[in-house]
């Protein structure tokens, strides 16, 4: 009994002791468990608690509103429009075939958009909505709304696209919107915004930033999935800015549908005084809206593949021989030379020059020619004398005081340079010596010289404003909500012409409208105080044979159109005060007096009739004071 | 009737019901109670604000348990010792049906389909080695628990659970088999040193176990020792769990307010990961109380193990509290990152019907303990009469 009492003694005593040794260590487990709290509640507590937030609170962008483009006097010629959008989200309408079959009574829905709808299900997740169908019509929206409790899952969203009033009339300088491609982000989270556009050419790109604006943030709590639970806090965005043009839209469609009857043509009005660009034109055209939503493949090949370049802005980008209207280029640059005007010339219909004849348009000569006739009749001979008599450099360095062969710098991507040649430049670029024939064709500007549109609107602008070097420009400033900053014109420089030698230049073209012998006689305007005067160009694009010229040389109509000549005319009016210079090129339209005089006559007709630079512009607040 | 049977009933006197109910531990029972309603107050949390699908059939349940408890504290514990190896191998019966008909669930077969309740055995089996293990110790002498010899029936009834619980694979219950065995071991009398060689042997076959994990099982290990290296694969419930933990910081985010637990970032936060979502809506204070209410729980099992006067009943109560208590300490340590996510409940707490059956019957083991406390039970086992 002993030996068991003994026994029983000796566990209960291992067992206390022991037990007291486990609830020990127990306990200081439980200490670190409480200690281990203290340090990620107490101590780590904010980092976890900013954490947690950044979990459960998400940043949404607002897509900004584009801003619009405007013309000079405040007519919309860009702008936005609701656009309604049906979206489905998968999850509540249960049988998404039934729901498309009941969708496609009110919206047209091809076999295409039902696979392309599926795919996008099965890709994204159940409560993310799916764009069904895109700029429904107000009956359309209306037939969704009443039906929508047969229609669940199913409903309506507003967007915005951008839509261009005057459609193709103001593709070429406008440009159009995209989406936004891999090598166009910037870093700029608003670009990665799923249907986001931005401005791709023209001046929606060139200004893309300003018309831009800035996203709005939107603070959504979500839960682990990504749903949205709620919306904690909205800051708006900036809206992009009004991008105001100095276009008159008016005049601008009215150039539009006056070229429209020519298969390929440019046309540029200028204020003549400002630089200002008051129409740009180029046929034929293209509808900026089709880009918005994503061109077809076959769309964008039928565009890029027409050989009359529907993309291509002519004004600016369409280099052209100037033919005759570079006469008073040459005659300018001999009368800085100290060649008489008077100084005569027998035309007796072509030019020797070593062993090869140059010949001139008019086959039997015009007999004697002083400098005004040589322009107001446009005789070949006459230059061919003067040119050799002053070689390629110095017609080239008055050449570019016109702005010729060199860019205008206008606010517009995608100018081209054309081309005024000098000896050093066809050593660089040809890798020949000049011949002293190529001076003769350079100085009734053929051959290597070429110029754009815009380029010859800005020389005659030079010519008629009394010799002030005036830059075009599109962009007249920016404006947002009342506010906005005009670009202050800087005064144009005199490029150096004494008025008397200009003053011979504008009596010249005047005579070549309104003279009895001008080769544009046939385009005068009869309105008195409305009169243009201007200049005739035609450039060949074919080399005319020695049997030819010996058959006679065969006439533009009687010619596959892709070998006319091109037709050219520019022009001002009135002729006592020059406020609107012209510049028209119609491509194969056989003579400048035939083809481009006329459009070139009713395009001044239209621009004095509306007189945009008569009324005031939109007026545009000076957001910064001047520095007194 | 011998004279040794009458000592013995003189000793230990028949208990009346009335008596039995007397001697219930109250205070434990209510402690019980607390911690159950804390638990379906989290349960209704989780479902935000709803009685549905959670907390209800919790309730359900741990009504079901308390008489289960009540039903198990009033039997004899001589009953108990008697049926410790039948319940014993009974669990290993069942633990080794898992192996062959068990449904996988979590990457792991540890349930059995009963139609009414899907039975996880290994949660029983913990139960059922510590009344296998104290029924054995009781039995042996102190001198003789200093022989190895002894030492290998107790190795064997705790190894072989084990090795079927891993093989499931389930390495959390596996390892607590051991911890309750070795604890059991360490409260039998089992010498120092062999400790110390088991833990050199232990430590010897880790590179070995390593092999026998489960590719998940590796990966968890390993993010438990970096979670932050991929923080939305493996790491992410460690992560998520500490981001919830710390942002609810000393009083926490309020109840139904838990951000990280209501939109979802936590996970299983209906069962493993509940002491998460309380801490986060109750925050540190929340956290400590109710890591008092189980201290409370685990004083008062070590109360009754000491104040027992059979080994048995000691060795029975200082098991259920180990057991308990390393529930408690590593689903706690599991959800703040400092032991690898081994799937461990919060008993009482946590969603879950076996889980809570076990529990309730453990509770009941240990006020059978209680009440009969003062009985004396020979070495050899309770007469037979």
């Amino acid at each position: 009994m002993d030996k068991a009492r003994n026994e029983e003694q000796l566990r209960q005593r291992s067992f206390t002791r022991r037990a007291l040794l486990l609830g020990g260590g127990m306990t200081a487990m439980l200490a670190s468990l409480a200690a281990r709290m203290y340090v990620l509640q107490v101590e780590e507590s904010d980092r976890y608690a900013m954490l947690a937030e950044d979990n459960r609170i998400n940043l949404r962008l607002l897509p900004p509103l584009r801003g619009r483009i405007l013309d000079r006097f405040g007519a919309p010629i860009a702008a936005n429009r609701q656009n309604y959008r049906v979206l489905l989200v998968s999850e509540r309408a249960r049988d998404l075939d039934a729901v498309l079959e009941r969708l496609g009574d009110i919206v047209p829905l091809t076999r295409e958009d039902r696979a392309r709808i599926h795919r996008e299900v099965a890709r994204k997740r159940q409560f993310v909505p799916v764009t069904v169908a895109e700029n429904l019509s107000w009956e359309q929206v209306g037939a969704v709304e009443v039906n929508a409790p047969d229609l669940p899952g199913v409903s309506i969203d507003v967007g915005q696209t951008r839509t261009y009033p005057y459609g193709s009339a103001l593709a070429h300088v406008l440009g159009y919107v995209g989406a936004v491609s891999e090598r166009d982000l910037t870093g700029d989270p608003v670009l990665e915004l799923p249907g986001f556009r931005i401005g791709k050419n023209g001046i929606e790109r060139l200004h893309d930033e300003r018309l831009r604006g800035e996203a709005g943030t939107s603070h959504v709590e979500v839960n682990a999935f990504g749903r949205v639970i709620r919306e904690l806090r909205r800051e708006e965005g900036v809206p992009g800015q009004d991008v105001v043009l100095t276009l008159d839209a008016g005049l601008q469609n009215y150039v539009h549908q006056r070229l429209m009857g020519e298969r390929s043509a440019s046309c540029v009005v200028l204020d003549a005084a400002s630089g200002d660009v008051l129409s740009m034109a180029s046929v034929p055209s293209y509808d900026p809206t089709v880009f918005t939503h994503g061109i077809s493949a076959a769309e964008w090949k039928r565009l890029t593949t027409d050989t009359l370049a529907p993309l291509s802005n002519k004004s600016i980008a369409g280099i052209y021989a100037p033919g005759s209207t570079f006469k008073m280029v040459v005659a300018l640059a001999a009368l800085e030379q100290g060649i008489d005007p008077d100084f005569r010339v027998w035309c007796p219909g072509h030019y020797t020059l070593g062993n090869h004849r140059f010949h001139c348009w008019k086959r039997w000569g015009h007999g004697w020619m002083d400098m005004h006739d040589g322009i107001v009749q446009s005789c070949d001979v006459y230059f061919y004398d003067i040119a050799r008599k002053l070689g390629v450099d110095r017609i080239a360095a008055m050449a570019e005081r016109f702005s010729l062969g060199v860019p205008t710098g206008i606010d517009l991507p995608g100018e081209r340079d054309g081309v005024m040649p000098t000896r050093a430049w066809k050593l660089a670029n040809i890798g020949e010596p000049w011949q002293g024939g190529e001076t003769l064709v350079a100085a009734i500007g053929q051959g290597y010289v070429l110029s754009t549109p815009l380029q010859l609107a800005v020389m005659t602008a030079r010519l008629v404003n009394g010799g002030l070097a005036v830059e075009p420009h599109l962009t007249r400033g920016f404006k947002v909500a009342g506010e906005g900053d005009e670009r202050v014109p800087a005064a144009a420089p005199p490029i150096g012409l004494g008025a008397p030698e200009l003053a011979l230049m504008v009596r010249a073209m005047n005579d070549v409208v309104n003279g009895e012998r001008g080769t544009a006689r046939g385009s005068k305007i009869a309105q008195e105080g409305w009169e243009m005067g201007g200049k005739t160009g035609t450039s060949q694009v074919r080399r005319i044979t020695k049997a030819e010229r010996a058959a006679g040389v065969i006439k533009n109509e009687d010619l596959p159109w892709r070998r006319r000549d091109h037709g050219l005319f520019v022009g001002y009016a009135p002729i006592g005060a020059p406020r609107y210079v012209v510049s028209v090129v119609v491509e194969h339209g056989g003579g400048g007096s035939s083809a481009a005089a006329p459009i070139a006559k009713d395009v001044l007709l239209e621009a004095q009739r509306r007189d945009p630079l008569g009324a005031a512009p939109l007026p545009l607040l000076a957001s910064r004071t001047q520095p007194g | 009737m011998s004279v040794l049977s009458d000592i013995t009933l003189r000793r230990n006197p028949e208990l009346t019901l009335g008596r039995k109910i007397w001697h219930l531990n109250w205070g434990l029972v209510l402690l019980i109670c607390l911690l159950a309603a804390v638990g379906l107050a989290m349960l209704y949390s989780a479902a935000s604000g709803a009685w549905e699908p959670w907390a209800l059939r919790q309730a359900v349940r741990f009504g079901g348990g308390v008489v289960l408890m009540f039903a198990a504290a009033l039997i004899d514990i001589r009953f108990w010792f008697r049926l410790a190896y039948p319940v014993y191998f009974a669990a290993l019966g069942l633990l080794g049906l898992v192996e062959v008909m068990g449904t996988v669930g979590m990457g792991a077969q540890r349930w059995i389909n009963l139609g009414v309740i899907q039975l996880q055995p290994s949660e029983l089996m913990k139960v059922a080695l510590v009344l296998a293990l104290a029924r054995y110790f009781h039995g042996v002498s102190y001198a003789d628990i200093g022989r190895p010899g002894y030492l290998l029936v107790p190795l064997v009834l705790v190894g072989a659970p084990a090795l079927l619980v891993l093989k499931q694979p389930d390495l959390g219950t596996a390892g607590m088999l051991l911890m309750i065995g070795g604890a059991l071991f360490l409260a039998a009398g089992v010498r120092w040193w062999k400790f110390l060689l088991l833990a050199v042997a232990g430590g010897a076959a880790v590179p070995i176990a390593w092999n026998f994990l489960r590719e998940y099982q590796k990966k968890r290990v390993l993010t438990f020792l970096d979670p932050e290296s991929d923080p939305l694969g493996s790491g992410y419930h460690i992560l998520q769990s500490k981001i919830a933990l710390g942002s609810g910081g000393l009083f926490g985010k309020g109840y139904l307010q838990g951000t990280q637990s209501h939109l979802n970032f936590l996970p299983e936060k209906q069962t493993d990961f509940i002491f998460t979502m309380l801490a986060e809506e109750w925050g540190m204070v929340g956290g400590l109380a109710l890591l008092l209410l189980f201290f409370l729980v685990f004083v008062y099992g070590f109360a009754i193990a000491l104040r027992s006067r059979n080994q048995f009943g000691r060795l029975l109560a200082m098991g259920l509290t180990i057991n308990l208590f390393l529930y408690v300490f590593i689903n706690i340590a599991m959800v703040m990152g400092l032991v690898p996510v081994v799937g461990v409940p919060l008993p009482l707490i946590s969603y879950g019907g076996t889980v809570m059956l076990a529990t309730m019957i453990g509770f009941g083991l240990l006020l059978s303990v209680s009440i009969h406390r003062d009985l004396r039970i020979p070495r050899r086992g309770p007469r037979e009469d």
